[in-house]
């Protein structure tokens, strides 16, 4: 029996599509117009200059330096603070019982569903120069105070972005360990390997597609984010000035539209790459 | 020798618990103590004389009461958006083989985890600017559902998939008409999967920054997450005592959407979705 004629599904079908059109596929493809363009709302004109564009890019020590901070950000606080430590908190609470379970877990979860504008705050509060609890907490071993987001902007948000995302990883590797069967473990048990065995011969084996996947995502999650923002304004001078706030920088602060879109284009490339691998290893695993 | 070796290394274990722990737990100390203190400030403060005045000075704060309902009204009309299109387009892609439906979904896919709110903002701003729906809800809650729908429909497509026909082919021969069937049938039987992404949207939505942020421009148009930055005093220093408080109530619901979802459905793995 036929449930919906094809003239009905289209309509049924339509609006939505209609929406993602106009409100996703198009501005993408309008971003690569305008990066051909010296676009600036100051004028209100718009002459096509070719790549000009993307030559004054590649010749822009501003946009280097901004490429190299993300690079710090995305190995630092993606790979590092999020994927690797996401896993060594999954491992922890599989081995940790009780109200010490409950905490950690509780906890980072919280830092990862608090909305990012308190968060800004929380760590605002933490790192206050004259009322910070870090500072207290260094004080009591004899440290003096320290202004952490003017000494050390970029370590202070690549931390703050470990986390605040590292629960992700962790709850998705502790349903990943969950598929690995307990009597590899135990039986390595009875054998007398070591934690560094076990890890290295039966988690890391049987985990390897969900890091992969979670490689992946996490990476372009923190490649587009725009939220340090809110902690350092990319600042002090460019300190922080990670592409997402460089190219905001560019568009809305000195309202170079062309060449916030030329950006643009660059981080949709970098973004179409990331996710082509995301959907080949779906593909080729489970995740 | 080796007895010794495993006490050490159980106490390093134990002391890498209690210092990661510590590392989640005290930035989030002061949202909790906070609010309740007499004389908030930037420093931690147990509340001693715990009091309710902070929240009694939000709720007198009329800008701070109209964030919210800002903040309702985007989260909602996004939330009601995203699942009526999606659920209307799941079905049709569920039912019939429509031509290069599967290309179709790939490609949606594809551009929603590549286009970012940062990699597009320059062309949405004028796309909204061109169609006048800058500095109004309606742009706000269309650029959001554009980002979330096609994730919401690959969902669920995949829980309609799941429903057998034989529901609606009973209804065809007792006369239901096409929309009894999917208000009656196909809405109420893929409900989780209507629940799941109707939380994660509306989160989605209720704590972002960027796009209310960069599509809005009058104050009394501004949810939670812009308008918390303007409450300073005259000199433009920050209220404690209005921040605090403020962002407690503001996360609140966050909070109890997550544990609710949770404690239905679990936690599940979508790849992709994240705005």
């Amino acid at each position: 029996m036929k449930i919906l004629s094809k003239r009905k599904a289209i309509f049924f079908v339509l609006p939505g599509l209609a929406l993602i059109f106009v409100f996703l596929i198009f501005p993408a493809i309008w971003s690569l117009f305008l990066s051909l363009t010296n676009y600036s709302l100051l004028q209100d004109s718009l002459e096509f200059v070719g790549l000009d564009n993307f030559f004054r890019m590649f010749t822009d020590s501003r946009f280097w330096h901004s490429l190299n901070l993300t690079f710090q950000f995305v190995l630092g606080s993606a790979v590092i603070g999020q994927v690797a430590l996401g896993l060594l908190l999954a491992i922890i609470l599989r081995n940790t019982q009780g109200i010490m379970k409950k905490l950690l877990n509780g906890f980072a979860v919280a830092s990862w569903i608090i909305p990012s504008v308190v968060v800004a705050y929380l760590w605002g509060a933490f790192l206050d120069v004259d009322y910070g609890l870090l500072n207290r907490i260094v004080g009591l071993v004899g440290m003096n105070s320290k202004d952490w987001l003017t000494q050390y902007p970029m370590p202070v948000i690549i931390i703050w972005n470990s986390w605040r995302g590292a629960a992700f990883s962790m709850m998705l590797f502790t349903s990943a360990l969950q598929t690995v069967p307990p009597s590899y473990l135990e039986t390595a048990d009875v054998i007398g390997a070591s934690f560094w065995d076990k890890f290295k011969d039966i988690l890391l084996p049987s985990l390897k597609n969900y890091i992969g996947t979670d490689l992946i995502l996490i990476t372009l999650w923190t490649f587009n984010l725009f939220t340090p923002f809110l902690l350092t304004k990319g600042g002090p001078a460019n300190a922080t000035e990670i592409l997402p706030i460089y190219t905001y920088n560019e568009a809305f602060k000195y309202m170079r539209f062309g060449y916030g879109s030329a950006v643009s284009v660059v981080m949709l490339l970098i973004n179409l790459i990331f996710a082509l691998f995301y959907f080949r290893s779906m593909k080729g695993g489970n995740g | 020798m080796r007895e010794v070796k495993k006490v050490i290394l159980r106490l390093l274990y134990n002391l890498l618990v209690v210092v990661l722990s510590a590392f989640f737990v005290l930035p989030i100390l002061w949202l909790i103590f906070t609010p309740f203190n007499e004389n908030p400030t930037l420093a931690l403060q147990f509340p001693l004389n715990p009091t309710l005045e902070n929240f009694s000075k939000v709720i007198e704060n009329d800008y701070a009461i109209a964030a919210f309902k800002n903040s309702l009204i985007q989260s909602f009309g996004a939330t009601f958006l995203v699942l009526f299109l999606a659920s209307l387009a799941a079905y049709a892609f569920s039912r019939v083989e429509l031509p290069g439906k599967n290309i179709i979904m790939y490609i949606l896919v594809l551009f929603s985890s590549i286009v970012t709110g940062i990699a597009a903002m320059v062309p949405l701003f004028f796309l909204l600017l061109r169609v006048g729906l800058i500095d109004t809800h309606l742009g706000v809650i269309l650029v959001f559902s554009g980002g979330f729908l096609p994730t919401a429909v690959f969902l669920l497509k995949d829980f309609v998939d799941s429903i057998s026909t034989s529901y609606e082919e009973s209804a065809i021969i007792s006369g239901a008409s096409k929309f009894q069937i999917f208000k009656d049938i196909i809405f109420p039987l893929s409900r989780p999967g209507m629940v799941v992404i109707g939380v994660y949207t509306f989160v989605q939505v209720w704590s972002n920054f960027l796009i209310p942020f960069l599509f809005l421009r009058s104050e009394g148009k501004m949810p939670a997450s812009v308008a918390i930055y303007s409450f300073t005093n005259q000199v433009g220093m920050p209220k404690i005592d209005l921040i605090s408080t403020y962002s407690l109530l503001y996360t609140i619901p966050v909070i109890a959407l997550y544990l609710f979802a949770n404690k239905k459905y679990g936690f599940r793995f979508y790849g992709g979705l994240k705005g």
